[in-house]
């Protein structure tokens, strides 16, 4: 029987099988950011480990780093710490570091496929869930707990079980104004924030064939929040042209070699997956969720659900509990649902291609007076090409606040928060209560329909505004 | 790291479904950098609420924390797991844990026990109705009893081994450095590195 995907770049990865334990796998990429590594570097050092490959590794500072006065030291006294920590650990273990202010800083998931080290049939783990971005290339890719990032850093090994695999076919076409993020939504609020527990996921079909590789790494993204360890799309010409050319790219016959290797990279046609799961893009509509779970989602011609109307007890006592925290009532349309702050950023839409999609539905119009709408490129090298495009300028012209690169409001850890029952739409990945700040409420949305919400204050597609006149 | 064989101690009742990691610890704590001294973040937003489980003095010295399904979904910090272990839980029990957590857990010496949904159920309603209740986790029997309730607990065989014999994994590991460099020998040389 043939292979998946997902199965043929385990095996490629098997340092050591034995009976009864969990494979020994190889572990081509590290990517560490200033949050989940201290402790991991204090481990090494209490035990007087070295970090085994420094060339396999790469830090960057995202979570903590402040989007205004970047020159200036960070005020906030713990963030300072975690990142002063992070640029201590790499000078003492070898290991190469993007700080603040530097060219090549951003979100760790922005990072790695700019420069190119994100490639095919690769494995690639970080202590953050959202590893799982990197599987847009067709690498293994899936995040990992600190002393996991130890392990990684002293052995660049993981003892692993192998995982389950769940095929998503999404075919079809696309409707203008429907993006990987609606789709993304649209598969978890399917098979729910569970769904994808101990899987891999796949994403195939002529949908997601027809998708930039920014569009394929927005879906890998959040296949965390369906509950799965990873996604993966196979790597095709897309890709391939996508890497060329880059800082780490292969070069010359090396290229070759790679793309030899890389071409093999598919799921045979008789390989089988424990599970299927079928997404119809013709019938897709800009998905938005309503509640504080991933999977609370519906297309935005919808209205709030009726917590009654779930079958499962804890389904509607989930949405019950949701419901309060969001103040929302039952049967509101969701167009009618008005935000105090729009969001753009984050790994999951803080691309280039995600500014541009935004800056082209907000271009010579006003913002609504009622909102605040921050741009937040996911790295500075997206924040200089917007600059070269003038995207920035459109975004201020706007009325928008154009920010510095790192993570920002999808989780507040700087000072970029919404304040209690502030309520924003949000291109970030997760609405769980108080992720944006303690009591903010957030709607997951796509890029356009966040630009759309800045412009009307409510949640609103781009097909809902006036033309420019 | 320490060994578990078995546990005693008392059993909170934690009624809610799909309890993610920033409701276990949130994002605020996680700027610490040392490993210790998480207890105060567990939980911190429901804490401040007086009908909260560990607000109720016959819960507070808690060992054991029977949850909802679910538990532990959402952002992979392990600091849920040093929360969890610095306020004193040495077992969490549920129907569905999210897999890095559990993962998180076994590396740590937390042992995540799987139970039925209908044994957590009845475990609520023992410890709701005489709130100080024991509970034991048996991992050496895979048993979990309560009282009158004995509930078998699913726990895989190599996270059982490893935590009985309270081992740490890096030393595991190590002892396969051998198989390691074979493997980087024949590692292709098109291969990313990031130094250069
Ligand atoms: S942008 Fe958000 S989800 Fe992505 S790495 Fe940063 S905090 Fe995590």
């Amino acid at each position: 029987m043939g292979q998946t995907l997902a199965e043929k770049v385990w095996d490629a990865h098997v340092v050591r099988r034995a009976e009864g334990e969990p494979d020994l796998l190889y572990i081509d990429l590290h990517l560490v950011h200033e949050v989940t590594s201290p402790q991991a570097f204090d481990g090494l050092r209490l035990a007087g480990r070295p970090v085994r490959r420094p060339d396999l590794t790469l830090a960057t500072e995202d979570h903590n780093t402040p989007t205004l006065d970047i020159d200036k030291p960070i005020a906030d006294l713990t963030s300072r710490t975690q990142i002063e920590t992070l640029r201590r650990n790499c000078a003492e273990f070898g290991v190469r570091i993007h700080s603040l202010g530097d060219v090549e800083q951003g979100i760790v998931h922005v990072v790695g496929p700019q420069l190119g080290l994100t490639q095919p049939g690769l494995t690639v783990v970080c202590g953050d869930s959202h590893t799982s971005t990197h599987g847009a290339f067709g690498a293994l890719a899936f995040g990992i707990g600190t002393s996991e990032v130890e392990h990684v850093l002293a052995t660049q090994t993981l003892p692993l079980r192998p995982f389950k695999t769940m095929a998503i076919n999404v075919e079809g076409t696309l409707s203008p104004g429907v993006t990987a993020k609606d789709i993304i939504l649209a598969v978890i609020a399917k098979i729910g924030t569970g769904g994808g527990q101990g899987y891999v996921l796949e994403y195939r079909g002529e949908a997601i064939r027809a998708l930039s590789m920014e569009a394929r790494m927005t879906i890998c993204n959040m296949s965390i929040e369906a509950g799965a360890r990873a996604g993966m799309i196979a790597p095709d010409e897309t890709t391939f042209a996508y890497i060329d050319g880059r800082p780490h790219a292969p070069k010359g016959k090396e290229w070759d070699a790679a793309l030899e290797y890389w071409r093999t990279l598919y799921t045979d046609d008789d390989a089988e997956f424990d599970v299927e799961v079928s997404i119809d893009a013709d019938a897709l509509e800009p998905f938005v969720t309503w509640g504080t779970n991933p999977g609370q989602g519906l297309p935005l011609s919808a209205s709030v659900p009726d917590p009654e109307s779930f079958a499962d007890e804890s389904d509607k006592a989930a949405a019950r509990r949701a419901l309060e925290y969001m103040a929302l009532e039952a049967g509101t349309p969701l167009r009618d649902i008005a935000v105090d702050t729009v969001f753009i950023g984050s790994c999951t839409n803080g691309r280039i291609e995600d500014l541009r999609a935004a800056a082209a539905v907000v271009k010579g119009r006003k913002k609504a007076d009622t909102v605040r709408v921050l741009v937040v490129p996911g790295s500075a090298k997206v924040r200089l090409q917007a600059e070269q495009e003038g995207l920035d300028k459109v975004f201020t012209e706007f009325g928008a606040e154009w920010r510095h690169a790192g993570c920002s409001m999808c989780l507040g850890m700087n000072p970029d928060q919404l304040a209690p029952g502030e309520r924003s739409a949000s291109t970030s990945n997760r609405n769980f209560e108080g992720r944006q700040g303690k009591g903010g409420r957030t709607h997951l949305v796509s890029p356009l329909v966040a630009a759309a919400t800045g412009v009307r204050g409510t949640l609103s597609s781009p097909a809902d505004l006036e033309p420019v006149g | 790291m320490e060994k578990f064989i078995r546990h005693s101690g008392v059993g909170v009742p934690l009624r809610r479904s799909n309890v993610d990691t920033d409701q276990i610890i949130p994002a605020v704590y996680l700027k610490r950098v040392t490993r210790t001294g998480f207890e105060d973040g567990l939980f911190a937003a429901w804490r401040g609420d007086e009908t909260f489980v560990l607000n109720n003095p016959a819960f507070a010295s808690g060992s054991v924390l029977v949850a909802g399904p679910d538990f532990g979904t959402g952002s992979s910090r392990e600091h849920a797991v040093w929360a969890l272990k610095d306020y004193g839980f040495k077992a969490v029990l549920s129907s569905r844990f999210a897999d890095i957590f559990r993962g998180n857990s076994g590396k740590q010496g937390l042992l995540t026990g799987q139970l039925s949904q209908d044994d957590i159920e009845l475990i609520w309603k023992a410890l709701e109705n005489a709130p100080g209740t024991e509970v034991t986790v048996d991992l050496d029997q895979r048993v979990v009893t309560c009282g009158e309730i004995v509930a078998p607990m699913q726990v895989d065989d190599y996270t059982r081994w490893r935590l009985m014999e309270g081992l740490d994994d890096i030393g595991l590991t190590l002892r396969h450095t051998d198989a390691i460099d074979d493997f980087e020998t024949a590692r292709p040389s098109h291969k990313p590195r990031t130094l250069v």
